[in-house]
């Protein structure tokens, strides 16, 4: 039995706000990666220039023979919905998407006949690996609650690939992570944008492209951790630590800045935290901001118009609705639960059609889950938040609903050219179902990750275990 | 106006009705007189004067049972001044009853029953035996209105939870738990001796061992918290030996075991939807409750996120997608509970005399799609608004209607 008191210290501390971090295309992961693939977006020049690639991505696409899915019912995530259709992937993209595609010979050939095909699902916010199972203080690493600004740290530092959970969030169809540290602190660090495929480090599962995102949190969180610890004890304390923080980005950038340009003298000295700031308002790290609340979204964006940066996602924003006409006009999406409530103070105006009604406003949805059990139900999730909507009168279509885990979530990662729909091209991120995805009856049975093969529902030897799990009950 | 209210009859005609204890009947009536269910059948008369609520196309059940969560005795979790669930300092609080921490007036208790949830568990939180969990339905100003069974269990834990009760081995918290009943026992036979302190100290003060005694005679189940397999056989083993009535909760190992559980006749409460492994349960799996069933082990499904307890459904529907059958699934949120928690004389099916908990849904209610039509609960057709449906109201268009 989880009894809130359990899986209330979880939230708390492990359920953050998301933030993506602008990976830095390598020379080596990164270029290998461009050939095959489609082109990657324009990566982050990390920091000020001159300072090279730091850890970088050493995934590579595991090869697998082409595959043809036919006779499935394709949600493309790109508007369209096409009954009796077949698509076709080789060498980790997309190849062809329609009702009259051929195989090549050498192609698996798989009967799509009753099923449903959706892109690879993508979760914006994740503790998966920071916060791993089997849930000991030895695997708590996703906040480093010392200080509350400590935009220094990268939660790749922190990822364990041997997470028991991520098998299972890959059995739900997931595909692409953002995982990131907590909500202690004000500014928690570095997201890591993550394949979700079997690895030994956690650099081979880094996004060739991917943006970092940056970890900010409002309200309850870091005002508990540290009220009694020097502060801040207030949510005025907290938008003052925000403020102070960005003030010291901009001095340390605009250094940077200069030097870059003219060389003069030694180069600054480096500062790991405005490092990440400097990168936030160079506009190539992405802002992730966990914030329940309209009116705290609507002090964060004052903060970010008073320093000039975007930002990418709210998280969490259980009151997105309330703001949902603003939320639109500044672009800025809300990565959401369909129906989570109440459990703390912040989060007691929660509604099933929260997501529903930022659609309609014209706003980004995504369906996130910041847990490693709903993870596996994404899907399910966007099925429960669409039918809410249209129960209130509000016309949330399938191909909507399926983009809430998909393409929306693609685009606040900055990888929406290369993954988040079905379409030539894109990567060969696919999840063929059992049944409608938005159904609670359906199964992810088949999950392609960039072209390979990761799990199979009838087919033990792919259904990948961790090392963790070997020899486990 | 109440005299009113329970003279009232009302029909709910034209529906698929599913009374669990039975085959579905289709284009049946439901008729429910004075909060009971007085006819259920495809011919029945409908009396002249009773509101009629057209259910065709409609699928009606009984109203769903939970078998778990607070409600009532916490607003909101992380705020502790509205939790009310613990006794702080005890770790044998079995005389711990939470009845009268609950609130009626819980912003939690509209949100959940417009959903089809019409009965939950309210259990306590603890040490090594947490108290006593009663059973109320969502509705009512008082809790003597709300009470189904008080107490309905006494709840204690087995799991790696309890293990500081124990001096932080689990077979630290088997003996003392051995202990307290032993203890329990001997109180029992020992009352004026115990008066006059004429007794060596025993484990528990004479409230909790009192409470224990309906436990020890087999009248009051012992609701165990285990999820490791040896820790769900170590509650086997201790309940045979004091020839407890055991249910088990949790159970996240079961699935190894299910013969060993079902020959000891226990039923298990199970959360559907946990999968995420820790060291209280590394085998813990989707299949659970299927594998469970599928032994011949009596399930009953559980939601633990009080506030969410209406995710009952999706638990249920998870279940069935993990292989149970759609009928053991919607038993196991109906009839089960209510024989597990030993109302089923009362509860959990469409049967003439029952208490008149019923929905009308428009589909499945498991099916994301189906939304709820009516709720009744002791016959009352239950308002669906909530404090979420008043903020949706007022936010649906922009700017809000203050």
């Amino acid at each position: 039995m989880r009894y809130l008191p359990t899986a209330f210290a979880l939230l708390v501390f492990a359920a953050g706000c998301a933030s993506a971090g602008a990976r830095t295309t390598t020379a080596a992961g990164g270029a290998a990666r461009q050939q095959a693939a489609a082109p990657a977006p324009a990566a982050s020049q990390d920091t000020a220039a001159g300072i090279g690639p730091q850890y970088p991505s050493t995934y590579q696409r595991h090869p697998n023979p082409p595959v043809l899915i036919r006779n499935a019912t394709i949600l493309t995530a790109a508007g369209q919905e096409i009954q009796g259709g077949s698509i076709l992937f080789k060498d980790g993209r997309i190849v062809a998407v329609g009702t009259n595609v051929q195989a090549p010979t050498d192609a698996t050939v798989v009967d799509g006949t009753g099923k449903w095909v959706t892109p690879g699902v993508i979760d914006t916010h994740s503790h998966i690996g920071v916060y791993a199972a089997p849930g000991t203080f030895a695997e708590s690493d996703g906040n480093e609650a010392t200080r509350p600004v400590t935009a220094e740290v990268w939660a790749e530092h922190s990822f364990w690939p041997q997470d028991p959970q991520i098998p299972l969030a890959i059995a739900g169809g997931v595909t692409t992570i953002q995982a990131l540290p907590g909500s202690a602190n004000l500014i928690g660090g570095r997201s890591a944008v993550l394949k979700l495929v079997p690895a030994r480090s956690v650099q081979e599962m880094k996004f060739p492209g991917a943006h970092y995102g940056l970890k900010m949190a409002c309200g309850e969180n870091p005002k508990r951790v540290y009220g009694q610890r020097g502060g801040p004890s207030t949510r005025m304390g907290n938008m003052a630590g925000y403020r102070d923080a960005f003030i010291q980005a901009q001095a340390y950038r605009r250094k940077w800045d200069k030097w870059n340009k003219d060389h003069q003298g030694d180069a600054p000295e480096r500062n790991l935290r405005n490092e990440s700031l400097a990168e936030v308002l160079r506009g190539n790290i992405y802002v992730q901001n966990h914030c329940y609340r309209a009116d705290e979204m609507m002090q964060m964006l004052d903060l970010a118009h008073e320093f000039g940066f975007k930002i990418r996602s709210f998280h969490h924003a259980v009151e997105a609705y309330k703001i949902a006409d603003v939320l639109a006009r500044e672009g800025t999406a809300v990565s959401i639960w369909s129906d989570w409530w109440g459990f703390k103070e912040e989060a007691m105006d929660g509604i099933y059609e929260n997501a529903a009604l930022v659609q309609q406003a014209g706003g980004r949805v995504v369906i996130h889950s910041d847990d490693a059990s709903g993870i596996q139900r994404l899907n399910q999730e966007a099925g429960k938040a669409m039918y809410h909507g249209r129960r209130a009168g509000i016309p949330i279509t399938r191909d909507q609903a399926v983009r809430w885990f998909t393409a929306n979530p693609a685009w606040v990662l900055g990888l929406d050219s290369l993954v988040g729909t079905l379409e030539p091209g894109k990567m060969a991120d696919v999840v063929l179902w059992s049944a409608d995805p938005l159904s609670v009856y359906a199964r992810a049975l088949q999950v392609y990750n960039d072209g390979w093969l990761v799990y199979d529902r009838n087919d033990p030897a792919h259904q990948p275990k961790t090392d963790f799990s070997l020899g486990q009950p | 106006m109440i005299a009113f209210l329970l003279a009232q009859t009302i029909a709910i005609t034209g529906g698929t009705v599913y009374p669990v204890s039975g085959p579905k009947i289709a284009n049946a009536t439901v008729l429910i007189r004075d909060g009971r269910i007085a006819a259920v059948g495809a011919n029945v008369a409908v009396p002249a004067g009773a509101t009629r609520i057209d259910a065709s196309g409609k699928w009606v059940t009984p109203g769903l049972i939970d078998g778990a969560g607070q409600m009532g005795l916490r607003e909101i979790s992380a705020v502790q001044n509205t939790n009310e669930a613990t006794l702080r300092g005890n770790e044998v609080s079995a005389s711990f009853n939470v009845l009268e921490g609950i609130n009626p007036a819980s912003t939690l208790i509209a949100v959940n029953r417009m959903e089809g949830i019409t009965t939950t568990l309210a259990v306590p939180n603890g040490s090594l035996i947490w108290g006593q969990a009663v059973l109320i339905d969502l509705d009512g100003t008082t809790i003597e209105a709300m009470r189904v069974k008080s107490p309905a269990a006494m709840v204690a834990d087995l799991s790696e939870g309890s293990k500081d009760a124990g001096g932080g081995s689990r077979a630290g918290v088997a003996q003392r738990l051995r202990r307290v009943l032993n203890d329990a026992r001997e109180y029992a036979t020992r009352r004026a001796d115990y008066r006059r302190r004429q007794i060596q100290d025993l484990s528990a003060s004479a409230a909790d061992l009192e409470a224990l005694q309906p436990v020890l005679r087999g009248e009051l189940p012992l609701l165990v918290v285990a999820n490791r397999r040896s820790d769900i056989e170590t509650a086997l083993r201790i309940a045979k030996e004091y020839k407890l009535k055991l249910i088990l909760a949790g159970a996240a190992e079961g699935w190894m075991i299910p013969d060993e559980i079902a020959a000891a006749g226990v039923p298990v409460l199970v959360e559907p939807m946990d999968n995420i492994p820790s060291f209280d349960a590394l085998g813990i799996r989707y299949e659970n409750a299927p594998l469970l069933a599928k032994g011949g082990v009596k399930v009953a499904l559980m939601e633990t996120a009080t506030e969410n307890t209406r995710d009952l459904r999706q638990q249920a529907g998870n279940a069935v997608a993990s292989g149970m059958t759609w009928e053991q699934a919607l038993r196991a949120v109906t009839l089960t509970p209510a024989e597990v928690f030993g109302v089923a004389d009362r509860y959990g099916s469409l049967d003439v005399g029952k208490v008149a908990n019923v929905v009308v849904w428009t589909g499945d209610p498991f099916d994301f799609g189906t939304g709820v039509e009516h709720v009744f609960i002791r016959g009352r057709d239950i308002p669906l608004r909530s404090r979420q449906t008043e903020l949706l109201e007022r936010y649906k268009t922009l700017p809000p209607k203050y």
